[in-house]
């Protein structure tokens, strides 16, 4: 059963905006996305709107709705009342080109600036090997899809500005637990995640988890992890000494500690 | 704690942060309709509900005895106790004040740098944030970088000192089941075992939750097998990790439900020892 729908988008640019008013119709099983399709194809042609996959799994379509960081293709209508107004903003952290649309280069800055997997020599077959334990271990934190929700509901850039530079996001904490983790990556990536990357500016409010549209457990499975990692390197006296007197095991053996990548060549748009 | 009605204020982070220049200019904290208060408040009250209540029987310094029970909050008794509560000596048998602060420094230090408190309190008592994408009122953050809250990385040497308590609260729970037949030629109380009262039913449920609680912590799932890079080297550990990774899972529950059974337990041997009413015997 079809009916009208009411909406308030966000419409502007850096410049301003506001919330303006649409009804549309909208029929059952539609999501969000939809709906917006719709007002952009029948009322306001030059609506800025990001989308690809309309599936979930191409993390382009972040947006607020109804002030809550989601994804547009995956959020029903049937999740609202049909007398409720549903609100859309573009997502809150990053700057706004232009109506739902943001510029999301914080996030390929941060990337690049993050130590790529470096795997030591081959085996003499000229094979590396890893055990399907070790290989399953990081599964989880390749199902993101960079979607960027949770770096735009952290806290840490959201509410301050001033600490993108020094904060890499709970996007990039999921990257650097996994390397860690990795059986064969040669980088020691714990000084870089707490000096660079500013782990410890993480207070595991666990925002970035509840926005997760992957379901990764960010916090408990890759940010805390990574922490305790930092305090193994860094605060915890019994493994100095365990590790000076040879008990410790050697698990993190032929690692040298990794240096910071270049975000340079990473090119804003214009807008 | 903020409210909805707090959404039109302008604060520091709004400037800096949602409200900043180069951000959508929607010009509100927050625009969710729903009750995203109702979580932080919930534990501020019972938090602040809790700290009231052990601050108040932390100072007693009485009724936290009544044989064979004894008070989690006063375990183990190494101050100037009881006869009959003091199972590891009086070391501190000159400390002038309560003998319950001698030892809480270290379950409270354990549960003030737990992963999980950590989240609940700052949501809730330091609005750091109050609640997802509703912005918070401080002008800056440091998180965790600095004093004091560097010394959040800490948390690994109170689980240390966690388990030695969870072990000592489980001799405790363990010298419940046993009843006071007398005192010896020496004035000392005699038991006999293989009794059991609704205050050792009460120990149980809070000594199993009190280990569902530690062992399922962030640090014993790192120390036990988390650390490793080599799950396929160390099956033992990594078997070991598997399980803690079940109970972390929860430890937000146990964290809570914990906290409940020490206050509960407490309580009811704070009755017992006021005398307002008998513990009931099961055999």
């Amino acid at each position: 059963m079809g009916y009208r729908l009411k909406m308030k988008l966000w419409r502007g640019d850096k410049s301003g905006g506001e919330l303006k008013d649409y009804e549309v119709d909208v029929s059952e099983g539609e999501v969000v996305l939809d709906a917006i399709h719709r007002v952009q194809a029948e009322q306001a042609g030059d609506l800025a709107v990001r989308w690809n996959c309309k599936a979930g799994k191409c993390g382009s379509c972040s947006a607020e709705i109804n002030g809550k960081p989601r994804l547009m293709c995956m959020c029903r209508l049937s999740d609202f009342e049909e007398d409720e107004t549903i609100t859309v903003t573009p997502m809150r952290t990053f700057p706004v080109v232009r109506d739902l649309v943001t510029d999301v280069t914080f996030n390929y800055e941060k990337a690049a600036e993050l130590p790529s997997f470096s795997p030591p020599p081959r085996d003499a077959d000229g094979k590396r090997r890893m055990a399907q334990v070790d290989v399953e271990r990081g599964q989880e934190f390749r199902k993101c899809i960079e979607c960027f929700l949770c770096q735009n509901v952290c806290h840490v850039v959201r509410d301050h500005e001033d600490n993108k530079p020094a904060f890499a996001g709970p996007r990039f904490f999921i990257r650097y637990a996994e390397l860690d983790m990795h059986p064969l990556d040669t980088n020691d990536r714990r000084e870089l995640a707490q000096g660079a990357a500013g782990i410890g500016m993480c207070n595991i409010t666990k925002c970035c988890t509840e926005v997760c549209p992957e379901g990764i457990k960010i916090t408990d499975n890759a940010i805390i992890p990574m922490k305790e990692r930092v305090v193994d390197k860094k605060y915890d006296p019994l493994v100095w000494l365990g590790s000076k007197i040879g008990i410790r095991n050697k698990d993190t053996e032929s690692r040298v500690p990794a240096k910071q990548g270049k975000a340079g060549h990473i090119k804003r748009p214009a807008h | 704690m903020a409210s909805t009605d707090a959404r039109e204020s302008t604060s520091g982070s709004m400037e800096a942060g949602v409200g900043g220049p180069t951000r959508a200019d929607v010009g509100v904290r927050t625009l969710r309709g729903d009750r995203w208060w109702l979580a932080p408040l919930t534990t501020f009250v019972v938090f602040f509900g809790f700290i009231v209540y052990a601050t108040f029987r932390a100072f007693a310094g009485k009724d936290y005895y009544s044989a064979p029970y004894l008070s989690p909050f006063y375990s183990p008794c190494l101050g100037d106790c009881v006869e009959g509560s003091s199972d590891f000596g009086q070391p501190f048998s000159w400390f002038p004040l309560s003998a319950a602060l001698i030892i809480l420094i270290f379950p409270l230090g354990f549960r003030m740098t737990c992963y999980y408190y950590r989240k609940a309190y700052y949501r809730a008592f330091w609005l750091s944030p109050p609640a997802c994408a509703v912005a918070e009122p401080h002008g800056s953050y440091s998180g965790e970088t600095r004093f004091p809250l560097i010394f959040q990385n800490m948390h690994r040497w109170f689980w240390y000192a966690a388990v030695a308590i969870g072990l000592i609260l489980t001799f405790d729970t363990v010298i419940s089941f046993r009843e006071q037949t007398g005192v010896d030629a020496s004035g000392h109380p005699t038991f006999e075992w293989g009794h059991m009262g609704l205050g050792s039913l009460l120990m149980v449920i809070n000594v199993v939750l009190i280990w569902a609680y530690t062992l399922g912590c962030h640090s014993c799932r790192h120390i036990m097998g988390g650390r490793l890079r080599h799950f396929s080297k160390h099956p033992v550990r990594y078997k070991l990790w598997t399980w803690i990774s079940k109970l972390n899972g929860n430890h937000a529950r146990y964290a809570w439900l914990s906290l409940f059974s020490i206050a509960l337990v407490d309580l009811y041997i704070w009755g017992l020892a006021a005398g307002w009413y008998d513990d009931p015997r099961f055999f």
